[in-house]
């Protein structure tokens, strides 16, 4: 798809990086993402860094930066564009790029105990290299006074959670602070993905999350395409968005009773939880798949529908909607649940807007956006997406957000599958030239997923970056935190609902 | 409102069963629904169509014979598509745990005569864990039907986890089999071990089975665990958990379904009864 083809790439010296992107930021845009490269696999001298961002009128802007080899490093982006903050970290962690004047130079995703000057997205460095490990700790953040103390929690959680640690500081039951630490379940899939053929890595990249494969890999074959001048036919362009919004309904469906879970409410979890497995049984009856993984490939769709499957769809996910309507108006009648939901973990609309808050995040601290209507792709120019928002940004307003974006979900999964063409599901790529990028940003469940991807030689990955909607929102978690009860932690958490996966990579 | 609290508490009269009968029957699959693929072998051409094609490299095809790693394979039927001849096919074959990786090894049948060296050589590469036959019977003694799960993901896609979670959901609902997800290590009899064994996690990793009392067990769960998966061999991880912590079932799968969770966990327990 052309929209995805990356336009012309402002050149700007490393000492003006962050004043030009703090300019753009300044007159409207929206930061997208950071891209550390490594500019010596295609005749460069060194390091890059590469600073994309949405104009106000939806295109995307690019400004590039040579970085050099040695830790002379370059002024840091995020004083000025607080959500360039981890972006910045794990470039310099994976690429060496030093942001001078970044307020926060902690490691993030290579974690302390890694050698220093150890760099693995650098090109000399094998994939496979598995340097020893020093004994070195992590250096929490911690509040320090009268009556404050820190609870550890993590990486290891009680319930079927991803691995992350979290430093509470609090009073009494009161927190002050919160101190994330991810990257645990870190898996270098981006240094996987170099050198692979564009056409194969698809299973590697849409594994990067379990539960957002569908938005990884629209995004991936978005790419793809861009780079080797393919257009994906029109059916596939239909069955992208049928899965994307499949793939939104499961989500939603169970975070919204994954909240429930969160304080307790088990008729709530059990009966929304239910509604959870008929949405992937009907994925598995679709594509084989119970989280839709192998059917979105670059050229198309990687297999048929399930005709019966397909046949079946409407009227199952028409009564889904009815039944999930059905339950959260049995949960929004009851005050108990809401006295829960209402005030709690309140991300303000200014905080969610500096740190670059994304999906139902943002909209639910008023921020008006949504790829699928603002950078529209596979189909949904074609189609209606209504945005929903809330003003409160609590636990509440996240909870109606996603209740009504599951109910919009549904009724786009019928009316894709009513105007899916008949027609071809793949088509055959074109060649990609060496060193052409391509930028996709799609709406997964949790929000803009980005993804950078340049060509290398003969039609292989040279560099492909995924800026997961959960690594922009992570920050968030943390910012809601403050003045609400430690208890209420895993209730806050679970309404952003965010994949460490993603995340980590 | 009253009228939603004796709904709540009526709804699961009106709407009967919702949980499923597996194992008792066999897993309620699609037509579509992926498995391991079979090999026709009478059919084969060796073209390697699906070598070439396989993510994982799960399929090897050697001079003495054709072999499918289960433990490796991501049952995405990639290579059914690209097979030439149809002699692969897929299927719905998902209750493939077993106690040794070795076993998760599939040999072609003639018209390659696969000999014992060749097999053992199979054997060799696979990285052999040990066999728990023994001491999983002696804990069935000890420990009767009921098993302890701490889950613990050593740095996976999530996906595996997420399946996981769906064991607790009213359909599979796992605590039929005596089943219960516990909070602490120390109330632990399995571990259950998702993803690769990433770097990051290893240590807190270790510290969590060190911290399980004995006799204790470990599951290895997905492709990740196993062998790596997608990930293996990248700086970041190990490829599968197995060069830290013994594995004493592995369960394939990319995830594994929910149901071949609970067939890992009942051969865990000495109550898996194989499909006549
Ligand atoms: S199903 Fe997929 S992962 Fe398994 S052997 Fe075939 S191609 Fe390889």
């Amino acid at each position: 798809m052309d929209e995805t083809r990356a336009g012309a790439c402002a050149q700007v010296p490393a000492s003006g990086l962050a004043e030009a992107v703090g300019r753009s930021v300044a007159a409207g845009g929206r930061y997208a993402m950071l891209v550390g490269l490594d500019e010596r696999s295609l005749g460069g001298a060194g390091l890059g860094l590469e600073a994309v961002l949405v104009g106000p009128g939806g295109d995307l802007e690019r400004i590039r930066a040579a970085v050099p080899l040695d830790a002379t490093g370059y002024p840091s982006i995020t004083p000025l564009v607080p959500a360039a903050h981890w972006d910045e970290r794990e470039a310099r962690d994976l690429l060496g790029t030093v942001p001078v004047g970044h307020p926060d130079p902690r490691r993030l995703v290579l974690h302390e105990r890694w050698p220093r000057g150890y760099h693995p997205l650098r090109k000399d460095v094998p994939v496979g290299a598995r340097p020893p490990l020093a004994d070195r700790r992590f250096a929490p953040f911690e509040v320090h006074g009268e009556g404050t103390y820190a609870l550890p929690v993590g990486p290891i959680h009680a319930g079927i959670i991803e691995p992350g640690h979290f430093r509470f500081s609090a009073i009494g039951e009161r927190v002050l602070h919160l101190d994330p630490r991810l990257f645990f379940a870190h898996r270098g899939l981006e240094k996987l993905a170099e050198g692979r053929p564009l056409a194969g890595a698809t299973p590697l990249i849409e594994r990067a999350c379990g539960v957002c494969g569908v938005a990884h890999g629209v995004a991936w074959a978005s790419a793809v395409e861009a780079l080797t001048g393919t257009r994906a036919p029109a059916r596939a362009a239909w069955a992208r968005v049928l899965l994307a919004e499949l793939e939104r309904l499961y989500n939603h469906v169970g975070d919204l009773g994954s909240i429930c879970a969160g304080i307790g409410f088990g008729s709530g979890a059990a009966r929304l939880g239910l509604l959870r497995e008929r949405l992937v049984r009907a994925n598995d009856a679709l594509v084989g798949h119970r989280y839709l993984a192998g059917i979105v490939v670059p050229g198309g769709l990687g297999r048929p529908l399930d005709a019966a499957a397909l046949a079946a769809l409407p009227g199952l996910v028409a009564d889904i909607e009815a039944q999930v309507a059905a339950a959260v108006r049995s949960i929004v009648r009851s005050d108990g649940v809401m006295a829960r939901l209402r005030t709690t973990g309140a991300v303000p609309a200014e905080t969610a807007a500096a740190l670059g808050a994304t999906g139902v995040a943002a909209r639910a601290s008023g921020i008006d956006a949504d790829l699928r209507r603002d950078r529209p792709y596979a189909a949904y120019a074609e189609l209606d997406v209504s945005v929903a928002t809330a003003a409160s940004g609590d636990v509440a307003a996240r909870f109606h957000v996603r209740a009504q974006e599951a109910a919009a979900s549904a009724r786009l999964v019928v009316e894709a599958a009513r105007r899916l063409p008949v027609g071809e599901d793949r088509v055959p790529l074109g060649e990609a030239r060496a060193g052409e990028v391509a930028i996709a940003g799609v709406e997964g469940p949790r929000g803009a997923s980005w993804l950078w991807l340049r060509a290398g030689d003969a039609g292989t990955v040279d560099r492909v970056r995924l800026r997961s909607a959960s690594f922009a929102n992570w920050p968030l978690v943390a910012a809601a935190m403050p003045g609400n009860v430690v208890p209420d932690f895993p209730l806050i958490n679970k309404s952003f609902e965010l994949c460490y996966a993603c995340t980590d990579r | 409102m009253p009228f939603d609290v004796l709904d709540r508490y009526l709804r699961p009269l009106r709407h009967g069963r919702a949980t499923s009968r597996y194992p008792a029957e066999a897993p309620d699959l699609s037509p579509a629904s992926r498995g391991l693929p079979a090999l026709d072998a009478a059919a084969c051409d060796r073209s390697g169509s699906c070598a070439a094609v396989c993510p994982t490299g799960a399929i090897k095809l050697e001079s003495d014979g054709w072999r499918l790693d289960a433990g490796s394979c991501l049952l995405c039927d990639a290579c059914v598509a690209a097979c030439p001849t149809g002699a692969l096919g897929h299927t719905g074959e998902i209750e493939l745990a077993t106690r040794r990786r070795s076993d998760l090894v599939v040999l072609g049948e003639p018209p390659w005569a696969v000999e014992g060296g060749a097999a053992g050589k199979a054997l060799a590469e696979a990285r052999a864990l040990a066999d728990a036959n023994a001491l999983a019977t002696a804990i069935d003694r000890r420990l009767g039907r009921s098993l302890h799960v701490r889950h613990l993901d050593a740095g996976s896609c999530n996906g595996c986890d997420w399946e996981m979670s769906a064991l607790l959901n009213p359909y599979h609902d796992v605590t039929r089999f005596g089943v219960d997800f516990v909070a602490s290590p120390r109330h632990a009899d399995v571990l259950l071990v998702t993803g690769t064994m990433t770097r990051n996690l290893e240590e807190a990793a270790v510290r969590t089975y060190e911290a399980m009392p004995e006799p204790r067990l470990v599951v290895a769960v997905g492709a990740c665990a196993i062998g790596g998966g997608v990930f293996a061999g990248s700086y970041a991880g190990r490829d599968g958990i197995g060069e830290v912590l013994p594995a004493d079932v592995l369960i394939p799968g990319c995830p594994p379904r929910p149901e071949a969770l609970i067939q890992g966990l009942l051969l865990l327990a000495d109550r898996w009864v194989p499909r006549g």
